[in-house]
């Protein structure tokens, strides 16, 4: 079927808010049954999930608000912010412009090699970020495979901004076009067929048909690109060198302030991505209930 | 976030279209163009790297390689790594279950939040959720100081990267699991109930063999993601070597040291570990059709 880990997804429709069900189903519904398994569900999802969230706010804000805001105003802290909305801002609008042009031509067209295509899509799914960041040195890096080339026109991609760019490129790139093939495969090309044969051109039957059917996928596929491009650590840690105020993107400070024995500084950096996540989950959550 | 989200099919084309080489032709403009793009992007950014990778490895001659990849301390990775990742699913079966099985059949208040919780380990970037589970586990941490009295180490042991691999991937079995149990009809149940059948029984019997498919591949979803996993891992793990290194940072650690040899040849048994995975998704998604088709 189709390829990578994709593929289970096929029974993983998510499905918001859970649906409304009446209790017909009579299997551990007996009272004692019931309520030890909901208050260990809850006592579990205590521990291993909200503590992990709690506790970055409470080592943060340990010493105080001041404390904190001196820690995420250090100079260091914030090049790593600027950084890493840098970096999103360049890799999200790639990988959708990447998902659309892929999603266009895995769901309007029929032509031979289609589940290999999809499934080449999927790769940087299943492979490891730190096995993207060696595989970029080899590339990119003074003994790559562009290595000498890149020498002889002074060009500088590894332990700079492009291979951050590049990495995260990588990792992130499924996201966006697995949302919008999904979303486009359900549509059907029917009104794109009625749109051009009554003359339309094809951009403007895009403009007008397409992109307004698709702007929820694409809205989902671009907030999980973003909170991972954001989030990415081991791709980039490799490709990065870890310059400090040069090439540290918020996750790389927060390992750097972390092993200095920083905690507060590595706390308040952790909380500006715990609350992305955050927005970012009730952003998913807020989108799968529009779609 | 929500990795695992949506079905791919194959749109069925109208007869009416003409085959031409490889590509069906319809009405329907910008083959060229998107295809075009699309495999030049795959190239550059993603097909090239891996080739450059498995061509570095492949410099080397085989002795070398497996004088690296079989190294005390490369197979001391190996172990821990499958080891603790193997723990972590198992962990994850239990937990994943119990929380698909909580939201879907019950309703109760902060049922959506609970539902919505869930989704946290795919948000929340991987260093963060290192440094906050080591912080939560360390001996003087919130946790670690009623377990370290108790002679429980958690962080900087295995006990430790258990954990930051639990919590990463707890997702999986979670998402695989819930639709299908929200598909099941209570029809068998229900007989089961009218034969007599007990809770135990019916659960046993009915239920567990409805959704094990799904539950497999939730499974080997949480234990690939395991084997891969790094950020969350390296801060909680100790890090010692022939103890509490896993193979990833072991990569990086050549990486560092300018021993890109080595680098290569330990990058390449992640790899092929990952596609190894792939190939056993794959197969369990297959099965779990013609098993759900054959219901």
């Amino acid at each position: 079927m189709t390829g990578l880990i994709g593929a289970i997804e096929a029974n993983v429709l998510p499905t918001p808010g859970g649906g409304d069900r009446q209790a017909k189903k009579r299997v551990g519904q007996s009272p004692w049954v019931r309520r030890t398994l909901i208050a260990s569900a809850f006592l579990l999802a205590a521990l291993l999930l909200l503590l992990p969230v709690v506790v970055i706010f409470v080592e943060a804000l340990g010493l105080g608000l001041g404390a904190y805001f001196d820690a995420i105003l250090e100079p260091s802290t914030l090049h790593a912010v600027f950084l890493t909305l840098l970096t999103a801002v360049v890799v999200v609008p790639v990988n959708i412009a990447f998902g659309i042009s892929a999603a266009w031509c895995i769901t309007r067209f029929e032509f031979t090699g289609k589940k290999l295509l999809i499934t080449v899509i999927e790769i940087p799914f299943s492979i490891s970020p730190i096995v993207a960041g060696v595989a970029y040195l080899f590339l990119y890096g003074s003994q790559g495979l562009l290595g000498p080339l890149l020498a002889a026109h002074d060009i500088q991609i590894m332990f700079s901004l492009p291979a951050i760019f590049l990495a995260s490129m990588f990792v992130t790139s499924p996201f966006v076009a697995r949302e919008l093939i999904a979303t486009m495969q359900v549509q059907g090309n029917e009104y794109e067929e009625a749109a051009l044969s009554l003359g339309a051109s094809g951009f403007r039957t895009f403009l007008l048909i397409t992109l307004p059917n698709m702007k929820w996928g694409l809205l989902y596929g671009a907030l999980l690109c973003n909170a991972r491009v954001m989030g990415e650590f081991g791709a980039v840690s490799v490709v990065s060198g870890s310059i400090r105020g040069q090439t540290n993107t918020l996750p790389l400070q927060i390992e750097l302030l972390f092993n200095d024995y920083s905690a507060v500084g590595a706390f308040a950096a952790a909380t500006l991505l715990t609350l992305l996540a955050l927005i970012s989950l009730a952003a998913k959550l807020w989108l799968e209930r529009h779609r | 976030m929500n990795e695992f989200a949506q079905t791919m099919g194959t749109a069925t084309p109208p007869a009416s279209r003409r085959r031409r080489g490889f590509l069906k032709r319809g009405v329907i403009p910008g083959f060229g163009l998107t295809f075009g793009l699309t495999l030049a992007y795959l190239a550059i950014i993603v097909l090239l790297p891996i080739l450059a990778l498995v061509l570095k490895a492949a410099s080397l001659t085989l002795a070398e390689y497996w004088a690296i990849v079989s190294s005390p301390r490369a197979v001391a990775t190996y172990r821990l790594t499958l080891s603790s990742a193997l723990h972590a699913t198992l962990m994850n079966a239990v937990i994943g279950l119990l929380l698909a099985w909580v939201l879907v059949n019950y309703d109760f208040p902060g049922r959506r939040l609970l539902d919505a919780l869930v989704d946290l380990p795919f948000a929340l970037p991987t260093a963060v959720a290192g440094i906050s589970l080591t912080a939560l586990l360390a001996p003087n941490g919130w946790l670690g100081q009623f377990l370290a009295p108790l002679g429980i180490k958690v962080a900087y042991a295995q006990p430790g990267i258990v954990i930051a691999m639990a919590f990463t991937s707890l997702p999986f079995v979670v998402r695989t699991v819930q639709p299908v149990l929200e598909d099941m009809e209570p029809e068998a149940e229900e007989a089961g109930i009218m034969l007599g059948a007990s809770d135990f029984q019916i659960f046993a019997r009915i239920i567990f063999p409805t959704i094990l498919p799904a539950f497999i591949a939730g499974c080997a979803l949480a234990f690939a993601r395991s084997l891969g996993e790094f950020g969350a891992v390296i801060f909680i793990a100790g890090n010692l070597p022939m103890q509490t290194e896993i193979t990833a940072l072991l990569t990086v650690i050549r990486v560092e040291e300018f021993d890109y040899a080595a680098a290569a040849a330990l990058a390449t048994v992640i790899l092929m570990a990952a596609f190894a995975m792939l190939f056993v998704v794959n197969g369990i998604q297959l099965w779990q059709l013609r098993y759900l088709r054959g219901n």
